[in-house]
């Protein structure tokens, strides 16, 4: 208490703030401890247990009020067995790969694609931006699933796809699109566009013109210009856009799951189906703290991007 | 300036290219949605005979209610916990934990939806909750609130700081500045914070499968189940709806900014 008024002299101008405003922060705080926090600990708890056949279907199931005796017992009775299996198993772990690698890949293309669009809206007139920024942006607005679904109309054996393709003689006997790699891969670009072009576009459209003019003064070639002022410029946006990309990518149910084929399944869909269809929690939540801990970092890099972005420059 | 800005050679067709590629399979699918054809891939003319079925199929119509107010409810509440989560952040100055506390406000925007969702479900298993509605409105406010936070805060750290330090030197208490002050400039934000909540509940399946029970059934969960089996007119009709209503909100949403907007400009004028 008493360091508060001393650090305020220290600092030319403290940053005024609303008094009484951080008891704001109790309630979202509590609510994101109890529904976000919280049921982790759970998750890693029940990761450690037994798969019975119960409700719910593991155990223990620690009850306080049958005595320190049998809450012993119960912290005894925990294990490791979920985790063994995942490690010995090589569909886990081929599923982890899977699902890295599809995420990396996604990620690149998205990038390829993403930036020369955030570029574009960046170079287009004044004017126009904002109507094409939200161009970009309005898929966002209308259900993903649907998305998904629209290509699935498009990518069906006799779908426009292969329609077109067989009108313009380019193939002789329709592929299938569908249930495969390359439909996924089509599904993830798709739908996470938006999420690769929007911090690209903030941070180009916030850097200064007149650098790029002071590189063309200084007799720059355009190209060296863009590799040497603006493509570091805009790197927090790049690395802000592959990781709201990679992170979901690599726990993605929905889109492998219409678009993708059942055998080669990403961790999501095996997590989920090791949950709703073979009911083996304790696995299902082994899977989650493994997936969990591959994103661990991925998450904390975001994150301190995420604060660095919203605080702007002190 | 126009040396370094004007190159229509490569803005222009990346950006037909891009949008082509954002709207093409939306635009099949509207179409698609008309087709009088029971067989989805051959065209039969157009008809609007699946919208008429839309009406019948009373499973469908259930589940849009329940989705409706599913996310009237989470959008609410994520509203309000994630409006005041941007204020703590943008005006608490620093507080302790302040870094855990963003990083926490932060996570479920990118947190893999089937981890949040089997998290959520074991611990209404471990309090033994009743799985349905509210569970699903619970989920759905953890997810979404965290969109709004990020809306909110963008709008509270651009807008001019001195209103609020002004009201403050005049001997305005705190509370009576974030009430007469504050929120009327944000409003447009939290506005929007609103829908995109509304927009993500209405939207969202995984979530929902994990923390729904046997009583609730929302939309999305409902059309999962059908398009696993492959695609349906039906399907196209209910999703064109989906699309309309989305337009027409964002349309409304925009308008309403625009006479916001306007309604500033002529007040200070």
């Amino acid at each position: 208490m008493s360091e508060a008024p001393q650090a305020g002299r220290r600092r030319p101008r403290p940053e005024r703030h609303l008094p009484g405003s951080r008891l704001l922060v109790v309630i979202p705080a509590l609510w994101l401890i109890v529904f976000f926090l919280v049921p982790f600990f759970i998750v890693g708890k029940i990761s450690l247990s037994q798969t019975v056949i119960a409700q719910p279907p593991y155990l223990p199931v620690f009850d306080l009020a049958a005595g320190f005796e049998q809450l012993k017992q119960d912290l005894a009775s925990l294990s490791l067995d979920a985790y063994g299996l995942i490690a010995s198993d090589t569909l886990y772990l081929f599923s982890y790969f899977k699902s890295v690698q599809v995420a990396l890949i996604a990620t690149a293309i998205l990038l390829c694609i993403g930036f020369p669009i955030a570029y574009a809206i960046a170079r287009a007139p004044r004017g126009w931006q904002p109507v094409l920024f939200m161009l970009v942006v309005l898929p966002f607005w209308t259900s993903f699933l649907i998305r998904i679904y629209a290509w699935m109309n498009i990518l069906q054996r006799d779908g426009l796809l292969n329609q077109a393709l067989l009108a313009l003689g380019i193939v002789d006997t329709p592929p299938a699109w569908l249930a495969s790699d390359t439909a996924v891969m089509i599904g993830l670009v798709y739908s996470y566009l938006p999420f690769m072009v929007l911090p690209i576009y903030a941070t180009l459209e916030r850097m200064d013109e007149t650098l790029l003019e002071a590189a063309a003064d200084l007799g720059a070639p355009r190209w060296k210009a863009f590799w040497l002022v603006t493509l570091p410029l805009a790197r927090p946006g790049i690395v802000a856009g592959m990781l709201l990309c990679f992170i979901p990518i690599l726990g993605e149910f929905v889109i492998p799951d219409l678009l993708g084929s059942s055998e080669t399944a990403m961790i999501g869909q095996v997590l989920w189906t090791e949950f709703f269809s073979n009911k083996d929690w304790p696995v299902a939540s082994a899977l989650a703290v493994v997936l969990l801990a591959l994103l661990l970092w991925p998450i904390l890099l975001y994150q301190r991007a995420q604060i660095r972005a919203a605080e702007g420059p002190r | 300036m126009s040396s370094v800005k004007g190159s229509s050679w490569f803005t222009v067709p990346v950006l037909a290219a891009g949008l082509a590629f954002l709207y093409l399979p939306i635009l099949v699918l509207v179409v698609s949605s008309f087709n009088d054809s029971r067989l989805v891939t051959v065209w039969g003319g157009w008809s609007l005979r699946w919208y008429a079925s839309l009406l019948d199929n009373a499973a469908l119509l259930d589940a849009a209610w329940v989705s409706i107010r599913i996310a009237a409810v989470s959008a609410t509440a994520a509203t309000v916990l994630g409006t005041l989560a941007a204020l703590a952040l943008s005006r608490a100055g620093r507080f302790r934990g302040r870094t855990a506390f963003a990083g926490m406000v932060y996570a479920p925007l990118v947190m893999p939806e089937v981890i949040t969702g089997l998290s959520l479900l074991l611990l209404f298993v471990a309090i033994g909750a009743e799985r349905g509605f509210w569970t699903i409105a619970i989920a759905h406010t953890t997810l979404t609130l965290c969109f709004v936070t990020v809306v909110v805060q963008s709008r509270l750290l651009t807008f001019d700081r001195s209103l609020e330090e002004a009201a403050m030197d005049l001997g305005c208490p705190p509370l009576k500045t974030l009430l007469t002050i504050t929120l009327p400039l944000i409003f447009p934000a939290i506005a929007a914070g609103w829908m995109l909540a509304f927009t993500l509940s209405l939207d969202d399946v995984v979530l929902a499968t994990f923390a729904s029970g046997p009583g609730a059934t929302t939309l999305p969960m409902r059309i999962y189940s059908e398009v696993r089996l492959g695609v349906k007119p039906e399907i196209n009709a209910i999703s064109t709806v989906m699309i309309a209503i989305a337009a027409l909100a964002i349309a409304a949403a925009s308008l309403f900014g625009k006479l916001h907007r306007i309604g500033r400009q002529t007040r200070r004028g």
